[in-house]
Parts: C-alpha cells; sequence; structure tokens
C-alpha cells in the first residue's frame, strides 16, 4: 500500500511513471508456491490452488489453459490484490503484494462494465481515479476508443452495445492507464469466431505498442498459441501448474486466423493439447463428483 | 459500416425484384404512422380513465341522489365540490385554505427531504459495513415493528402541537421505506464492478460514488415514490392527532361535526397536490436512470 501512494499519487498523472513500450522490470510477476483455500457453505476448507510457481517476464504474454475450476480465475485474483493468499507469495516488480497491486489492469471473465455510464465515461474510469484532469482524460478515452473502433459510439450505454463491441470498450479501459500488467481472464470467450479473430488481431497490435506483461486466462488452445510467449497448462483437483511450454513462433505475429495454418503453430498445438487432453475429464469427473 | 452503405445505395436483384412486390414505406412514413399510433393510445387511456371518474363519482352521486345511501354519512359528489368552494372562498376557522395547506405540505416536504437523506445515508452505509449492520439490525426491525401512530403520540406529547412533531413522524415513515432499500441496493451490488474499480486504485468513498451509489440508486428512486405517499400520511395523521393549524385540523374538526363532504374535500386537495409531487418523482426518475434499458422494446423500435 505504501509503494503504490509513492508512486501512484505522487506523480503527476500526464507523467507516465513507465514509458510506453518499454517493458522494465517492474513488470516482473513471480508466483511463489501460491495456495489459496476457501471456506466452503458448509465450514470446510476447499483447495483452488496449491503450490503454483510461475514466472513472467517484463513484457511477457503468458497464456494459462486448463479444465474448468482449476483455479485460473482464483490465480489472477491473487496476482491482482483483490484476494490474499493462504499461503505462498505473488511478487510484481519484486515487491510481495499486499493490496491492491499497483499498475494493473483486469479484464474480468463476466462483463464489467457500468450499466449506468455511457462508452465514454466508461472508459474515462480509469484515468479520473487516477486523479487525471477531466479534460485530459476525455480526450485519452476518445483516443482509445478510435484506437478499438468505436468512435462515433460515446454517448451509448452498454446496453446499447452488442458483445462484441462492449469487450472492445472494456478492453480499451482496461488498456487506458498504460498498465504494467494486464490480467485477462476469458477476455473474448463469449464472442463468435469472426469477432473473436478480430479481436485477438487487435489485442496483438495494442500489446506491441504498449508492452505490459500478460497474464492470460483461455479455454481456446488455438488462441492461447498464437497470441503468447509461454503457455502454462494447469490442472485441477487442486490446481496445479502441470506443464509449461514456450512459443517460439517469431513476433510480430501478425494476423491470427492464418497463423493456424503454419507448420510450428500446428506442432505446438499437438503437443499442448496431449499435455491437456488426460485432464479434461479428470476435473468433469472431479466437479461431477461433488455435485453428487 | 462499409454494410451499411452497401445497403443503403447498391441494391442487388433480389431486393429490387422484392421492392417492385411490395411498395416498402419510405421511412419517414413509417416514422410518422409510429407516432400516429402512440398518439391514438394515449387518447384511448385517458379515455379510460374518464370513464373511470365518470363510473364511480356519477355513481355515488346517483346512490346518494336517489336515497340508496345516506349521503349525511357518506358524503355527495356535489356536495363536495361545495366544500371545496367554501374551503377556497370563505375558508377555515383557522386561516385561509392556502396557510393550511402550506403548513401540510410544509411538514411532508421536510420531512420526506429528511426522512429520504437519513434512510439513504444509513442504509448505505449499514449496506457496505457487515459489522454495522449486524450490530444494528434488531434495533432497527424493533423501531420498524412499532405502530407509527403510537410514535405520531409520543412526538406530539413531547414536542407540542408545531410542525416539528409533524415532520418528524413523516419523517419515521419516509425513512424506514427509503432506508430498506437503499440497503437492498447496495446489498445487490454487482461484485465485479466493484473489483473493477477497487483494481483500478478506487479509494473506499470513491467505491461508493462509481459503484455503490449509482447501482442502488434505482432501488432508492423507487421506493421514493411510496416514500412520498408516506409523508402525507405522517403529517396528516400527525395534525390530526393535535394541530393548530393544517389540513389534518380541518379533518379532525369536520369529523367533530360529522361533516363528511369537507373531509373528503381535504382529500381531494391532497390528491391534487401528491399527484403533481409524483410527476416530479417520475421526471427525477427519469433522468437519473436514463440509461437504463427500457422495460420493452415499445420506446426504440417501431
Ligand atoms: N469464493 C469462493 N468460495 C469457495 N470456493 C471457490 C470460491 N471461488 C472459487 N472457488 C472454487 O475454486 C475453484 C477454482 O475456481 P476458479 O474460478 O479459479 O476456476 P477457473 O479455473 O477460473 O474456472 P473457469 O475456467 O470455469 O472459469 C472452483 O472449484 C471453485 O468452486
Ligand atoms: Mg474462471
Amino acid at each position: 500500500m505504501t509503494e503504490r501512494s509513492s508512486t501512484w499519487v505522487t506523480t503527476p498523472p500526464s507523467a507516465r511513471p513507465w514509458p510506453l513500450g518499454v517493458a522494465d522490470d517492474a513488470a516482473r510477476i513471480d508466483i511463489i508456491g501460491l495456495t489459496k483455500r476457501f471456506l466452503t457453505p458448509k465450514g470446510e476448507p476447499f483447495t483452488a490452488i496449491q503450490d503454483v510457481t510461475l514466472a513472467v517476464e517484463p513484457g511477457q504474454f503468458c497464456a494459462i489453459v486448463g479444465p474448468t475450476g482449476c483455479g485460473k480465475s482464483t490465480t489472477l485474483a491473487q496476482v491482482s490484490g483483490l484476494d490474499k493468499p493462504s499461503s505462498g507469495s505473488v511478487q510484481v516488480g519484486g515487491h510481495i503484494v499486499d493490496g491492491i497491486t499497483n499498475g494493473v489492469s483486469y479484464m474480468f471473465q463476466a462483463d464489467a462494465l457500468f450499466p449506468w455510464k455511457s462508452v465514454l465515461q466508461n472508459v474515462l474510469v480509469g484515468p479520473v481515479l487516477l486523479g487525471t484532469p477531466k479534460k485530459q482524460a476525455e480526450s485519452l478515452a476518445k483516443d482509445w476508443l478510435r484506437r478499438v473502433g468505436l468512435s462515433g459510439f460515446e454517448d451509448r450505454y452498454p446496453h446499447q452495445l452488442s458483445g462484441g463491441m462492449r469487450k472492445r470498450v472494456a478492453l480499451a479501459a482496461a488498456l487506458i492507464n498504460n498498465p504494467r500488467i494486464l490480467l485477462m481472464d476469458e477476455p473474448f470467450g463469449a464472442l463468435d469466431v469472426q469477432t473473436n479473430a478480430i479481436m485477438q488481431t487487435e489485442l496483438l497490435g495494442l500489446r506491441e505498442e504498449l508492452r505490459p506483461s500478460v497474464l492470460f486466462i483461455t479455454h481456446d488452445l488455438d488462441e492461447a498459441v498464437a497470441l503468447s510467449d509461454r503457455v502454462v497448462i494447469m490442472t485441477s483437483g487442486p490446481g496445479t501448474v502441470k506443464d509449461i511450454f514456450d512459443i517460439d513462433l517469431p513476433r510480430p505475429r501478425g494476423d491470427v486466423p492464418t497463423l493456424r495454418h503454419e507448420q510450428r503453430f500446428i506442432e505446438l498445438q499437438t503437443q499442448i493439447w496431449e499435455s491437456l487432453r488426460d485432464e479434461v475429464p479428470r476435473a468433469y469427473e472431479r466437479t461431477a463428483g461433488v455435485a453428487a | 459500416m462499409s454494410a451499411m452503405v452497401q445497403q443503403g445505395t447498391g441494391m442487388t436483384s433480389v431486393d429490387t425484384a422484392r421492392a417492385e412486390l411490395m411498395p416498402v414505406q419510405p421511412e419517414s412514413e413509417l416514422q410518422a404512422s409510429a407516432r400516429r399510433a402512440r398518439t391514438r393510445s394515449i387518447i384511448w387511456v385517458w379515455v379510460g380513465r374518464a370513464a373511470v371518474a365518470v363510473f364511480v363519482i356519477g355513481g355515488w352521486q346517483l346512490f346518494t341522489q336517489l336515497k340508496w345511501v345516506d349521503s349525511f354519512f357518506y358524503g355527495q359528489p356535489t356536495k363536495i365540490w361545495d366544500s371545496l368552494v367554501t374551503l377556497f372562498t370563505e375558508g377555515t376557522a383557522f386561516g385561509s385554505i392556502w396557510d393550511q395547506l402550506w403548513v401540510t405540505v410544509q411538514e411532508a416536504l421536510l420531512g420526506f427531504l429528511f426522512g429520504s437523506i437519513a434512510g439513504v445515508i444509513a442504509g448505505i452505509l449499514l449496506g457496505s459495513n457487515r459489522y454495522l449492520s449486524n450490530v444494528f439490525s434488531p434495533y432497527i426491525k424493533i423501531l420498524n415493528s412499532i405502530p407509527r401512530i403510537v410514535l405520531g403520540s409520543i412526538f406530539i406529547v413531547a414536542f407540542g402541537l408545531g410542525i416539528f412533531p409533524k415532520i418528524l413522524l413523516a419523517g419515521v415513515l419516509v425513512f424506514f421505506a427509503v432506508f430498506f432499500n437503499a440497503f437492498q441496493g447496495v446489498r445487490e451490488v454487482d461484485q465485479n464492478l466493484v473489483a473493477n474499480v477497487r483494481v483500478l486504485g478506487a479509494s473506499p468513498f470513491q467505491v461508493a460514488r462509481h459503484v455503490t451509489i449509482p447501482s442502488a440508486m434505482t432501488w432508492i428512486i423507487a421506493s421514493l415514490h411510496t416514500a412520498f405517499g408516506f409523508a402525507i400520511i405522517g403529517a396528516l395523521v400527525a395534525e390530526v392527532l393535535g394541530a393548530q393549524k393544517g389540513i389534518g385540523l380541518i379533518i379532525s374538526q369536520s369529523q367533530g361535526r360529522f361533516d363528511p363532504n369537507t373531509v373528503f374535500a381535504c382529500m381531494a386537495i391532497m390528491a391534487v397536490f401528491t399527484l403533481g409531487a409524483e410527476y416530479l418523482i417520475t421526471l427525477l426518475e427519469r433522468s437519473v436512470l436514463k440509461w437504463r434499458p427500457p422495460v420493452r422494446s415499445e420506446a426504440q423500435s417501431i
């Protein structure tokens, strides 16, 4: 908490705490022996993730895949500082996370736009909370809406947008603060294939510009391979890291749909699928067992 | 965008063929016919309303005229009208009717104002702080279970016949109506949104300003409609219990004189005032909640 006040509140928001497009050591994420237990409604402890160890280099794009309920969202919540680990720790830029991590943007699994704010105001929230003057924040927000292709929609309310447009607003709202660390929880999960491909290409381009470290949760292996430098496979019961794959596809990668047909892409995708294959039915049986 | 432009200018052969078969209504005509349909439905609503009024008031007049019911006990519309005229031309035993109305309106409005402000603040505080709500909830339940008319007597004994005890009773009635809604509204806040602003570095105060209050607003505004009715009830009941001025005093005096017509006349006066206030609350609701999707798609689609 003291660390955040020294970097965020005292520096004027106009002077960005870190330069654009350069990943420095402060963007490093180290997850060390992270364990999280929840109390079930019956009062019994339930271990969601156990001993997860994982490092994300500054500026790296790291995807997490794993069967449903294996603790991916839980891991992200610990990194953001919204939740406290039961044991182990998360370090960002060498500092242990305690309270909200500074310089983080989080795109949630569920829609998290403010229904009572217009599109512009939704994107504006980030800078306004940092104390940016209204005028400056507004022009910044307009610029971001243009970048995600939503110029002319500033005055609409979220319920007047399509699902894909809402995700683009959320993306603009997440990137406007130039985050050091971008946490994305299945951001494009609910979109149709075409929109999904557009969003992925868009994300790749924007990421090249800002170079945040990214933790990206997805169910879609193609998406994981196409976007990331590293894919982490998690297994359930309780959630642990099973495998880590480094994706050596050259960057910039350009168009995601074309990438899918490249030889190396298919190789990597197959390897990851092999690793994941046994886990999916196991995880399913486990949750089915709980329900029965 | 480009797709829309294409649709507007170039037509495929299938489209042209269809256009020849079925004359397409131009946009302006569609709009005009939608407007006509809306005007027509509004007219019918007002015709229905007038019919209900004629039926009820006319029936009442008829029954009392034919002596099927005794107008001495139940009043009669024409006599109520006479009383209204008398009230406004000759005034009352305690001064002009405008004086009395102003006193009651003042009590109701001040009670409404203080009651709803206190209700909103208490609701948001207790709704967002589990410790406070656990500590206070039994007391609030106890207070809420006290019959309000008893409270009215207590206030009048304690604070005399002035306007303060009336404001207090109206305020208490309003408070509970607003409090429970504000409390529930805060409890229903989408935790995703709270997490969203917390990650962006919001202080607890900013969380309240950006998430909790706007999201509870739907609930709070909904409660203001009923709360305003309670404010009037509070002011009138307290005046009936004991007052030196006010519509409630006229009502209790007329009751003593077996004059139901004046009582009904007072009710009519308060009804007009309440309708006006209700209209203002609806305007407020529209402007504060303009972000809400329309309940039915009538508004935007034709
Ligand atoms: N607040 C909580 N209380 C109790 N158990 C919880 C809580 N949050 C999560 N869990 C449990 O922890 C496990 C991991 O949940 P998590 O949301 O991290 O899964 P996930 O990997 O994100 O799944 P999905 O891919 O379906 O989103 C689940 O079994 C879930 O039931
Ligand atoms: Mg999840």
